[in-house]
């Protein structure tokens, strides 16, 4: 035993006699996790989350959340002498008097946009592969919870400079507290300690930003990490793996190795961004004032689908006893991300209710075999591209040469007539994709030998798959149609049956399928050839 | 019949095949060697880094293709950085790709319910806690206990009732008065009518006393807009007329639909528009939405000239300015 080995020995001695750690992490060291590039999509989450942290912590060294007016004397000289607010002010500083504060200031708004990409991204592999089910429905409304966290924080995040853009957004944010029927001018009020822009918005959105919604994504992220711990990763189907086992690599020392690595990855690429791609260059657009504006004003991308909506809502306001309701903004702004955020967070419990289906679930699905689950998740997306191009209408217009008429009533038409379609042409898609596989595994692959046979007909020659690519293709479960009573043994209408029919209709639609190819279907076209 | 179908089984998981690196010393060493080259690059960068940051000086721009002027010294602090951690999480993934064990195992899953027999316990357990505690059998403790639960949660809310004074006729109200002369924004000077071209516009506020300091809440409600028209192009009832002089007509220039400031002056067509969601307000007609999601026309300042011949406010705004609220009674 080397002198070295020996003080390792002693230290994890000392901790486990207080601790009794050893046995928790023999256990978990060699704790398994699957591989597949797409499980790297939440890791990048987490990681982005750490930058944020450390780039943000560098930035409040220096910024000054405050709304005071002051007289800008630094170096950047086409400001010099005009009066801003001392968030304004120090964000400047940061930019050009803290040596590497532009490079953190950029580190820290690339990392928030890929901390939104990657969750997106993320939710959207655990959608269409069905991770969501049994028994993790728990980490799916986490998850929910952190993608509307992250929106909300990133919003606050880059209003905090207090520049022309961001303060729009922020006179925007107001207005759609003030449309609130009832409490809204109130409940503006209170926020803004007055009439907008008053002198206390930033400073509290700052301890929101940097200390409340950071506290409750360390609390969520945590449980989240510890539930996927718990409940071990999902994996997807393939040879010698089953929803009793899980098939990968030990976490000590190749996956440790990998996962660290990746860290650094990430943070790597988010400084190279950082050093290289201008974002958010708030020098350009000048300090806030209600007074003025930019052409061309745009929010964040994560926030761009909701003012899409606002911007094809139609103009429709209720004047009534004194009052006003503007469902111009109360349902693009409130009421429509409410059913939409409402429904996420709820598919795996509709899911589940549709399909009859209670077990647990360890395997993923593979996109095309869940038709009705990757339809639904197409019509979705294709809603929110509808709404985020037109969140960027007056940029594409001017860039295509159209005029914004003609942006807004595509918008307007197609966000209504392309999502029901998206669900058709998904669906269609995927059976299409369950026949192909069919083919596969009956005909084999298509070689691209062509043969002209004694009789002058030509053939192309098919090889047979593997075997691990035939079990592969035929492995998935497919679940018959709920039959639910909807009269009894004596043939009358049960007062249940009308509920019944709906849930068996809807079953019935879930549960569409090709069906799967099979060794014997296999062996008799054998003897045909 | 169905017992007769034969599916296709699992081939079970395949046999593991040998890196190169397992097998041959010297495809191991090779790759030992790429992996210490990464953390050299990344010892590199952070040197690059630490150059930059000392001696690169704060004024020194240089051009790179593509990028164009780059600030030197942040360049080379952010590449420098870049450099340093992309190795060291390359070097890391490479070593572990190519000489740690790489050899898929297989660990069993456990059913996450508990047994019934632990279930049943705890069941029991909740049930003889609850009925120890007596909450059942003491409806007066549930009951006071509620209340005060109940009540209590009012004390945050009221502790944060000062966050801000109540609305009141807040909202309805701008600094313009009748008389208030329109002065220019930035300048502060007052205009004559002769101030403005046919087909120009100029944003104006409305002019402070000598002691007065104007502050952002007063430009979120007092941004005018002035636009000067040939008379004849206006399409205007006679009050409406009135309010304009010598075809200049002024309109608030806070969106009647989220306040953002109406700052887009088509002159060919004669059209305001709101760069924010793009509700489009016909000047000639008093401001009326022609498009987007505004629900309402820009409110209208009246204006005339005072004695002197600069323009003024013939009266205050008849409406409130800016974003609907639930108050708001048209």
């Amino acid at each position: 035993m080397t002198a070295r080995e020996r003080i390792a020995g002693n230290v994890a001695g000392y901790v486990d006699d207080r601790t009794g750690a050893a046995k928790w992490m023999k256990k978990n060291l060699t704790k398994v996790f699957p591989d597949h590039w797409s499980f790297l999509l939440g890791e990048i989450c987490l990681y982005s989350f750490v930058i944020l942290l450390l780039s943000g912590t560098f930035l409040t060294f220096w910024f000054d959340p405050s709304m005071r007016e002051v007289v800008y004397e630094g170096s950047y000289a086409p400001l010099e002498g005009l009066k801003m607010s001392a968030a304004y002010a120090s964000t400047l500083d940061i930019s050009f008097e803290v040596r590497g504060g532009l490079l953190m200031r950029q580190i820290h708004h690339w990392a928030a946009l890929i901390f939104m990409v990657g969750i997106v991204a993320h939710l959207l592999r655990v959608y269409f592969t069905g991770a969501f089910r049994k028994p993790r429905e728990f980490n799916w409304i986490i998850g929910v919870g952190l993608l509307t966290l992250g929106i909300v924080e990133g919003f606050l995040g880059y209003s905090l400079p207090d520049d022309l853009l961001s303060g729009t957004g922020i006179r925007i944010a107001e207005a759609i507290i003030q449309a609130l029927p009832l409490v809204g001018t109130y409940i503006a009020f209170f926020a803004f300690g007055g009439p907008f822009p008053g002198e206390v918005f930033i400073p509290r959105i700052y301890t929101v930003h940097i200390l409340l919604l950071p506290a409750i994504f360390l609390a969520l992220i945590t449980v989240h990490l510890m539930l996927v711990w718990y409940q071990k990763h999902t994996q997807f189907p393939g040879p010698g793996r089953t929803e009793k086992n899980v098939v990968g690599y030990p976490l000590m020392p190749a996956y440790m190795a990998k996962a660290g690595g990746f860290f650094f990855i990430v943070f790597g690429v988010t400084a190279f961004l950082g050093a290289i791609a201008s974002i958010n260059p708030i020098w350009l657009y000048g300090p806030y004032t209600p007074g003025q504006i930019s052409a061309g004003s745009q929010p964040d991308w994560y926030m761009g689908w909701l003012d899409g909506l606002v911007r094809m809502a139609p103009p429709l306001e209720t004047h009534a006893f004194g009052h006003t309701i503007s469902w111009n903004i109360l349902i693009p702004g409130l009421i429509l991300p409410g059913i939409m955020f409402t429904g996420l967070a709820l598919y795996p419990f509709i899911e589940s209710w549709a399909t009859g289906d209670k077990r647990e679930h360890h395997l993923l699905d593979r996109p095309r075999n869940a038709p009705n689950r990757t339809a639904i998740g197409a019509m979705a997306l294709t809603f929110t591209l509808v709404t985020l191009l037109n969140g960027g209408n007056d940029i594409i217009a001017t860039t295509f040469h159209l005029t914004i008429n003609q942006m807004m009533w595509f918008s307007r038409i197609g966000v209504i007539v392309l999502p029901p379609l998206a669900f058709i042409i998904t669906k269609r898609l995927c059976l299409s994709l369950q026949r192909a596989d069919r083919d596969l595994v009956l005909h084999g692959r298509e070689t691209g030998r062509l043969v002209r046979m004694p009789s002058g007909e030509f053939i192309e020659v098919h090889e047979p798959i593997s075997a691990e690519k035939a079990w592969l293709l035929t492995s998935h479960e497919q679940i018959a149609p709920l039959e639910l009573p909807e009269s009894d043994a004596a043939g009358v209408r049960r007062p249940a049956a009308i509920k019944n029919k709906i849930r068996n209709r809807i079953s019935r639609a879930t549960a569409v399928a090709v069906p799967k190819a099979t060794e014997t279907e296999r062996r008799e076209l054998e003897g045909h050839h | 019949m169905s017992s007769e179908i034969e599916m296709i089984k699992d081939p079970g998981l395949p046999a593991h095949v040998h890196r190169s690196m397992d097998i041959d010393p010297k495809a191991a060493q090779r790759a030992e060697r790429q992996v210490a080259i990464l953390f050299i690059l990344s010892a590199l960068g952070t040197l690059l880094l630490i150059y930059s940051y000392v001696f690169v000086q704060d004024d020194i721009f240089i051009f790179i293709p593509v990028l164009g002027n780059m600030h030197a010294q942040q360049l080379g602090i952010g590449m420098g950085m870049a450099i340093a951690l992309f190795c060291i999480g390359a070097g890391a993934i490479h070593w572990a790709k190519t000489l740690m064990p790489d050899e898929e195992v297989i660990a069993e899953r456990h059913e996450f319910r508990s047994d019934d027999e632990d279930r049943e316990e705890f069941v029991k357990t909740v049930k003889e806690g609850a009925a120890v505690a007596g909450l059942g059998r003491r409806p007066l403790i549930k009951r006071t206990l509620g209340a005060a639960l109940g009540l209590s949660a009012l004390t945050p809310l009221l502790l944060l009732r000062d966050l801000g004074p109540l609305p009141k006729d807040e909202l309805t109200k701008t600094s313009w008065k009748a008389g208030t002369r329109l002065v220019t924004d930035p300048g502060d000077r007052p205009l004559r009518a002769e101030d403005l071209e046919v087909g120009a516009v100029a944003q104006t506020l409305p002019e402070l006393a000598p002691d007065q300091h104007r502050t952002l809440n007063d430009i979120a409600k007092d941004a005018v807009l002035l636009i000067r028209l040939r008379p004849e192009e206006f399409n205007l009832d006679a009050e409406r007329l009135s309010w304009t002089h010598e075809g200049i007509i002024a309109f608030s220039k806070i969106c009647s639909h989220m306040g953002c400031a109406v700052a887009l002056y088509e002159q060919q067509t004669k059209h305001l528009l709101c760069p924010c969601h793009q509700s489009t307000f016909d000047v000639t007609r008093a401001a009326k939405v022609i498009f987007g999601p505004s629900a309402r026309p820009l409110p209208q300042l009246a204006i005339t000239v005072d004695a002197e011949g600069y323009l003024i406010a013939q009266a205050p705004f008849n409406e409130p300015v800016g974003p609907s609220f639930w108050e708001r009674s048209s």
